[in-house]
């Protein structure tokens, strides 16, 4: 999500910036993700990228900043620098319809739209196998491979699979 | 908005009170971080292995951000010794059977939910932080809870174990509420609010709520003024080793 007034440059920027893959789920771009705040050019040659973590301590923030640190230098930008806001905070409802797919594509259950409360949803809606898509699926456990995901298992096919829990 | 550098803290905050509240806040994430990570490698199942990790990342990243409100994240968190730290005892008794760690965690994670949506109502500048770390500690609270109805309402053993440990950690529960400065929080109204869920929550699991003092016997006071418990340097010396032993050292 780019916010403000842009210039074509800086649309330009945050489509590349935009285009580097999550580092722990490389299948998504940081753009389907909703991670990406802001470009902006801030001098000649000179751009700031704003970025939120998915979670507090998401340790694949600063690989992240790296990453497009690394793009933007790619396309001739020599002084980048990337800015962590928390505020407001990212929830699952930022993630594409294009990076939900992906990500079921992938084998991970996209998060389920949420209303303003966020946290855990407390109505049983169903969450579908990514493997076969059956809806018939029990929780393992609320915490998994990493912050993001919470682990179950489909109870049709019996594979076990990550859902990106609702935040 | 909150900003925050990924590498070092750029948004020191300038008021003393709210630095010192900033500063026992992130001492409490912070330590409960270190005590949770004990478990990597001990869990009684996988999948609690990685639960107990996953809620002490969260700690840390919240640590982080108000550890860098009040300072230097790496100096506060590897430099001072044990008297300068301000986290509640609570959270550094030592991990126990797991059930004392479900006990701790379902105190402490209630007390944090109710904390944080409190200052993400408000104006500070913890507000951007309490609003993210508000919707990870829902998740805390959960897990607290389900394990806490799970050994309560279980086998006899895991009754018994759960009911030793809910009392145990009942005395450490009072000073959650000290009043902290510069945040504007109404800690009576906070109070009567853990009490509510966490008696809700003991009865579902058909445990009985502590009857005994929630507070220790010790005037002078508590974590909050730098007083801790024998466990505490433990925890410190394993945490700070490393840095202090290699000053600088980078990956």
């Amino acid at each position: 999500m780019v916010t403000g007034t842009t210039t074509p440059l800086e649309a330009e920027l945050a489509r590349i910036a935009g285009a580097v893959p999550d580092p722990e789920l490389p299948v998504l771009t940081l753009a389907e993700l909703g991670v990406l705040r802001g470009v902006h050019l801030t001098g000649p040659g000179r751009v700031e990228v704003t970025l939120t973590p998915t979670y507090t301590g998401c340790p694949a923030v600063e690989t992240m900043s790296t990453d497009i640190e690394q793009a933007l230098h790619g396309h001739g930008i020599p002084d980048v620098t990337v800015v962590t806001v928390l505020a407001p905070a990212w929830t699952t409802d930022d993630i594409s319809e294009e990076g939900r797919r992906k990500l079921s594509e992938f084998g991970i259950a996209p998060p389920r739209p949420q209303g303003p409360a966020g946290g855990p949803v407390s109505l049983t809606l169903a969450i579908r196998c990514p493997h076969c898509g059956s809806t018939d699926t029990e929780l393992l456990s609320r915490f998994s491979s990493t912050a993001c995901k919470a682990l179950r298992r489909c109870t049709a096919c019996r594979e076990p699979f990550d859902h990106f829990k609702e935040l | 908005m909150t900003t925050t550098d990924t590498t070092a803290g750029t948004a020191t905050a300038t008021d003393p009170a709210l630095t010192s509240a900033a500063l026992a806040l992130g001492d409490d994430a912070l330590v409960l971080a270190q005590r949770l990570g004990e478990w990597a490698g001990n869990a009684p199942v996988l999948e609690e292995e990685v639960a107990l990790a996953n809620i002490a990342l969260d700690l840390l990243g919240q640590a982080r951000v108000l550890l860098s409100l009040a300072g230097d994240e790496d100096e506060l968190a590897f430099l001072r010794e044990e008297r300068a730290f301000r986290n509640v005892q609570l959270v550094e008794q030592p991990n126990g059977d797991f059930a004392h760690t479900i006990a701790r965690q379902l105190y402490f994670s209630t007390y944090q939910r109710l904390l944080y949506a409190a200052l993400a109502a408000g104006d500070t500048p913890l507000a951007g932080l309490a609003a993210k770390a508000v919707k990870e500690v829902a998740y805390h609270q959960d897990h607290a809870e389900h394990w806490t109805l799970r050994l309560g309402d279980g086998t006899e053993e895991s009754h018994r174990r759960m009911r030793t440990a809910c009392e145990a950690l009942w005395r450490y529960t009072g000073e959650l509420f000290q009043p902290l400065d510069g945040l504007g929080l109404d800690t009576t109204a906070l109070e009567a609010a853990w009490l509510d869920s966490v008696t809700a929550v003991l009865t579902r699991a058909g445990l009985p709520v502590p009857s005994g003092s929630r507070t220790g016997a010790w005037r002078a006071g508590a974590g909050r003024q730098g007083l801790h418990t024998e466990h505490f340097g433990r925890l410190l010396a394993e945490m700070q080793h490393l840095h202090r032993s290699h000053p600088g050292a980078t990956w």
